[in-house]
Parts: C-alpha cells; structure tokens; sequence
C-alpha cells in the first residue's frame, strides 16, 4: 500500500496577527502543532500499513518552518515526508491549496502508485473540509469523508470498507482505491513516537518541491492569484452593547435568588412558561 | 436532457449602479439556490433555514430563490416541494432519481454541477453539515469556483458580490470573503446559524425536473448498510428549545448529575464547554460551540463556563441566555441576558426545585 497522508502545521494559539495590506494571516512568530484532526488520519494510515505493509508519506504545503511537522509525523511513524514550500504558493485559498497538492501528490506517484490518500476532517486554523474533498476530485479518487472506522481493506481486490457518518446514522460502504479518505475525531488514539523513529527523524532528509518540482507549470493557477476567494476585511467580533441584568444576590437564601431568576426568565418569555406548563400536564 | 424551463428573467433594476466586471462567460448566472439537503427521504432543516437566508439577498438582488432537490422518487420530494415553496423559494430544481436516494458523493455531485452548468445560479447556499460538506468541495472544484466555507453571515454588498463572514483561526477573529471573479459563489452555512424563517402556508412556485445520466453500474462506491441513529441517546441540541449546559467551573464530572437533573425538570438537552469534552466527562456530541454544535434555544442555561470566544459563537442564536459563574468579570456575563454570580453547585439544584414547583403549581392552577 502506498499511503499519502496530508497534514498541515497550524498555529498553536490565539496569538493571531494580520498582514494590514493584503488581509493574510502571518504565521511568523506562532508557536505551532500538527492539525489535530489530521493525527486521526496518520494513525488510520499506519495502521493499515502495519496490516498490510507498504508505506506512509506525510505531505505538507507550508513554509520551510513546516519541516517540523514533518519530522514530528515521522517520529510517530511515517517513512517518508514531502516539503512543498515555494514563494508561490503564499495565500492559497482550498481551491489553490488542493491543487497544489494534488500536483505534489501525482509527483509522489511517479515513483509508485498511491493507493490512499488521507487528509484530516478539517482544520483548526482554515476549519474548511474542503481541501480533502477538493484533492479527491481533482486525483479522481472516490471520497469517503467522516470515516468512523477502517472495517476493512483488501489488497489484493482493491477494495476498501468503511463506516461514514452521515447525518441520522451511519453508511456501510464500500469502493475501490485509489480514494480519499478522511477520519473523524476520536475514530483511534494516535501512537507515541518510538525512539528509533524520533532519532530517524532527526536525521532523515526531507524531500522538498518547489512548484517547478512538483510539476506545476503554471503558477497562476496558486496562491492568491490562484485562489477566487478573496478576503476583503479581518475584524474582531464586536462585543454586545448591553451586558446581563444580574439577579440580585447580596446575603439571600439561594432558593431566593433561583425563584426571581425563575420569575426572570418567564417575565422575558412569557409563551416559554406556557409552553413549559403545558408540557408539564401532558407528562 | 432538461426542460430547460429557465427561471423567467427577473427585474434587473435593483442592480442598477452596481458595478460589475464579471468575465463574459458568467454573465448569464443569476438568481440564488439553495440545496434542499434530503437524506432517506428526511430533509435536513438546515435548508428551511437558507431559504430564509436566501430570499433576503435574493430580494436585494432583485433575483428569483430557486431550491435543488435531489432525491430518490417518492412522496417525500412532493412534500418537501411544497415546504420549500412556504420558506420561500421560488422555483425547485427537481433531480428525481433512485441513484439520488442515499447520498454518496460521485452521483450527487454530477447531478448538482449538471444543474449549475445548465441553469447558471449566481449564488448557492449548502448547509455546512457532513453531506453539504462532502458535496460542496467536489463541486466548487469541478467548477474551479470559491467556496467559503462554515459561513456565519451573508450579504450583498455595494458591488451586487456576496460578502461571506466565518469565523476563522478558531473563532479570534471574523474574516468576510468575497468571490469576484468566478461563478456561482458558493458558501456553506453550519445548521441553526441562520433563524428558521416562517413558514407561508399557500404559498406555490414552480417545478423543474431535471433528469440525471448515470446509471448504477457508473457508480464505484457502493452502500452496503445504513445503520440508523437510535434516537434515544444521540443529541438532538441543534434543535433543542432549552439547553442547559455546564462547563470546567463544575470542577468534578459527578457534579454534571446537576446540570442533567435541571434539564430533566424543563425537559431540555443538556450539554457542555469543550474542555469538559476533552478531559472525557462527557461525549463529543455534547460540545457547543465552533466546533462543537450551533445551538439557538429559546432559553439557554450555561453553568461554570467562562464564555470564550469560540464557545460564544455557538450559542449565540439563543433568545435568552442565563449564565451561573462565581466571577463577576466573566467574559459571559458580556452576553449574557441574565446572570446570576455564584456557585453553580449551590444555584443549579435551587434553580432544578424552583422550577419544579413552579410547574407544579401552575399544572394545579391551570
Ligand atoms: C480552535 C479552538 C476551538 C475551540 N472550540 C470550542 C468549542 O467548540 N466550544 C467550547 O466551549 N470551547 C472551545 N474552545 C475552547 C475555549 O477557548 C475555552 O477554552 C473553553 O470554552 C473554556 O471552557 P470553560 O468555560 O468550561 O472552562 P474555563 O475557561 O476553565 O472556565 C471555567 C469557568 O467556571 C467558573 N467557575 C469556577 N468555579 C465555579 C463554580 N463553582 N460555579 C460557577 N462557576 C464557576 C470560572 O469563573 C470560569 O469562568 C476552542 C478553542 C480553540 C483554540
Ligand atoms: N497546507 C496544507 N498542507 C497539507 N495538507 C493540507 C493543507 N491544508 C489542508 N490540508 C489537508 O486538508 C485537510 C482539510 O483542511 P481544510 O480544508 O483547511 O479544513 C487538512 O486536515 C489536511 O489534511
């Protein structure tokens, strides 16, 4: 099995700045992790991996800094990492982002079909999903989102088994690799770096494309210039003009202060009481 | 293979002074849609909710509010016609197919990219829910158009162009994207973001029927089994009219029986603060907030949390909020309609029996 599996670094904290001429967001100086959600989906691949044999890519688009994630996922146990890092790539929204990639991926390739590639469910920072699903279409690989669980693969038909959330309960299905797959928070606990991988990590090169190399040829087609969406304004959420009427609770019994916040509420909401009563006769 | 019953040109008036530089190509992409999201013959009411949406920017368009609904054949699509009419929409692109019964990627989306090449929507809404999301990337690619996703606000700006506000980096700071130069411009929108709009019995519109070229054996993916929510025990807080919630400030997961007792008395959901989640108190489906779940009760009762940012977000839609917090310097009490500073140790098992008796009463009186 030859596994792609994308991961993004993003920003640990809050501590967010905006570039005030072309509305970005600036990365520099923000401690970083790897996406949560994409640990789900770099587990699911080692696993299959460890199951089947084969073996694990993680591919990241970011800046040069964004080698850290990768020597992290191959502390944990991927073999190989991919660094796709150029100038170019800089403001890319998802439709630019999953093409980029998607190049990266199909380079990846030449060397040995991919099988799977896994992408997180979203992330923390763009918070999308649509990179997944938007490398999918471009590869061609049938999509399966929100997997809950690997049931099984079959190597030698090509087949893989899935359990999908779906809206009022969950799908059984079945299709044919290559697919994209990505896993839902909590579908498998992430493995604790081994000391041989976290040394081989430290040591082991990484691969690096810039857009040339990743047989990209026509640069406009990335970054902002790539992008259609543009951001126009980056704002705070403004705060509520009034704040919230207090119920008085200066040396009184609790039951006292729960009865005026009792009759508070039903005072603001007078057809919530009546509902409330109504229910309550019916029970 | 359609009627190709365009939607009669609407007034173009009210675009009048806007300004418009679209490439030629697009200058026939008109009116708003929205995807009637329909799963097992159940429509998702997050559709009823972009309707309302809809029709607002569509008015101030001056365009028509189309639905597209693809489904299975059945009773349910006549139905939800109808209700789609009463929210608002227009017209309703009907994809009408046995293929189209269970969502599944490949069959859903060559159905709604035909139905956009084909009658050319300047705008369209999903909602941001595991199908919209699954649908939308694929078909904003196929059609090389911008996408904004998990949006919390839309209008129409000066120019005629949709301004689409999410959320980003977590819920710090808000962000409004435009998508200038390409067609349709397409956002999703998390379920209870938007309000439900009323429903306008009576109300009637148009039907086109579009038909989908594809036949099982295209399709690669294949259900083997659907596995239904068992109602019982799976949250419904999205939709629940009184939310009580708790959050780190109750300190020990024993002490969540007296948010759970509360809700039991007002016959509302119960939920929590995200970290209440990650330290495995209680379920990830319980989470509220921006990535945890949109709630807009008419009541919502938030015990021993702080209020953050990205928890505000997600409870904002509620008509009243009650917050318990022993720190009158609480971010929540910023939003909050009502407060009460103390501990909800104390105050949430008085709030549990004042509430019972006052129900109590009220069944005897009345
Ligand atoms: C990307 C990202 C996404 C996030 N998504 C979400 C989300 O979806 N939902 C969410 O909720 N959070 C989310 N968060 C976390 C959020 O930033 C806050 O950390 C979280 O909401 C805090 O939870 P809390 O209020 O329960 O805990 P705390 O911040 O620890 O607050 C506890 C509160 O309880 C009060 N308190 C203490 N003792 C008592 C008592 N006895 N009685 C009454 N009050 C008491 C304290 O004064 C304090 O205000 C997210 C964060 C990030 C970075
Ligand atoms: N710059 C990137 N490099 C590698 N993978 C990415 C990148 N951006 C997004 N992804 C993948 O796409 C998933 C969804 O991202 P998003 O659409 O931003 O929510 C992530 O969890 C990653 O797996």
């Amino acid at each position: 099995m030859n596994i792609v599996v994308c991961i993004k670094q993003v920003p640990d904290s809050a501590q967010i700045r905006v570039h005030p001429v072309t509305n970005t967001i600036m990365r520099q100086g923000v401690p970083t992790i790897i996406n949560p959600y994409d640990l789900y989906s770099l587990e699911a691949a080692l696993q299959l991996r460890d199951q089947v044999g084969g073996k694990v890519t993680v591919l990241t688009m970011g800046p040069p800094m964004a080698e850290d994630a990768l020597r992290k996922a191959m502390g944990i146990g991927a073999d190989k990492a991919v660094l796709l890092t150029d100038r170019f790539f800089a403001g890319s929204d998802t439709l630019a982002t999953s093409y980029a990639l998607s190049m990266a991926i199909t380079k990846i390739a030449e060397d040995e079909p991919v099988d799977l590639v896994f992408c997180g469910k979203q992330t923390i920072d763009g918070d999308t999903a649509q990179v997944g699903p938007g490398i999918a279409c471009r590869l061609g690989l049938n999509q399966l989102t929100y997997v809950s669980s690997i049931e099984a693969l079959d190597a030698k038909a090509r087949e893989i088994t899935v359990q999908r959330r779906s809206e009022g309960g969950v799908q059984v299905l079945k299709t044919k690799l290559p697919c994209m797959v990505t896993m839902l928070e909590g579908s498998n606990t992430i493995r604790r770096g081994s000391m041989p991988n976290v040394l081989r990590a430290g040591r082991e090169p990484i691969k690096t494309f810039n857009a040339a190399a990743a047989g990209i040829e026509d640069v406009t087609r990335c970054g902002l210039r790539g992008s259609p969406t543009v951001v126009k304004k980056v704002f705070a959420p403004k705060p509520r003009a009034d704040k919230a009427k207090l119920i008085d609770t200066t040396n009184r019994p609790t039951s006292d202060i729960a009865n005026d916040a009792v009759e508070a509420i039903f005072a603001a909401a007078p057809k919530l009481q009546t509902d409330l009563v109504g229910r309550a006769a019916q029970a | 293979m359609s009627d190709k019953a365009a939607p009669a040109a609407a007034a173009g008036g009210s675009r009048a002074g806007m300004k418009k530089e679209l490439p030629e190509r697009f200058r026939d992409y008109k009116h708003v849609w929205v995807l009637i999201e329909m799963e097992r013959g159940v429509v998702h009411p997050v559709s009823w909710e972009l309707l309302g949406e809809g029709r607002k920017l569509a008015d101030k368009l001056g365009v028509e509010l189309a639905g597209a609904l693809l489904a299975g054949p059945g009773d349910a699509s006549t139905k939800a016609i109808e209700e789609a009419f009463s929210y608002g929409a227009d017209l309703v692109y009907l994809m009408e197919d046995p293929l189209l019964a269970d969502y599944r990627n490949q069959p859903y989306a060559a159905a709604m990219t035909d139905l956009v090449n084909t009658f050319k929507p300047e705008i369209l809404l999903m909602g941001a829910t595991n199908l919209g999301r699954d649908l939308a990337g694929t078909v904003a690619t196929t059609l090389a158009t911008g996408l904004t996703a998990d949006c919390t606000e839309l209008a129409i700006d000066h120019e005629g162009s949709l301004a689409a506000t999410r959320p980003t980096f977590g819920g710090t700071l808000l962000c409004t994207i435009h998508t200038l130069n390409f067609r349709p411009q397409m956002a999703t929108i998390r379920p209870r973001v938007m309000a439900m709009p009323e429903a306008q019995e009576g109300r009637t519109g148009r039907v086109v029927r579009h038909s989908l070229v594809m036949a099982e054996s295209d399709i690669i993916t294949k259900i083997l089994d659907f596995i239904p929510d068992a109602n019982m025990d799976k949250a419904q807080l999205a939709y629940a009219d009184i939310v009580v919630a708790g959050g780190m400030g109750l300190g020990r997961p024993e002490n969540f029986k007296l948010v759970t007792d509360l809700a039991q008395v007002l016959g509302a959901e119960y939920g929590c603060s995200r970290p209440v989640v990650q330290k495995g108190w209680m379920p990830a489906e319980r989470q509220i907030g921006q990535t945890g779940k949109t709630i807009r009760p008419r009541l919502y009762i938030a015990a021993g949390i702080s209020g953050a940012i990205q928890h505000r977000v997600g409870v904002e839609g509620s008509d009243i909020v009650l917050a318990i917090n022993t720190d009158p310097n609480a971010t929540i009490f910023e939003f909050a309609h009502m407060g009460i500073v103390g501990d909800a140790l104390q105050i949430l098992p008085a709030l549990t029996e004042a509430f019972r008796r006052r129900l109590a009463v009220n069944r005897l009186a009345g």
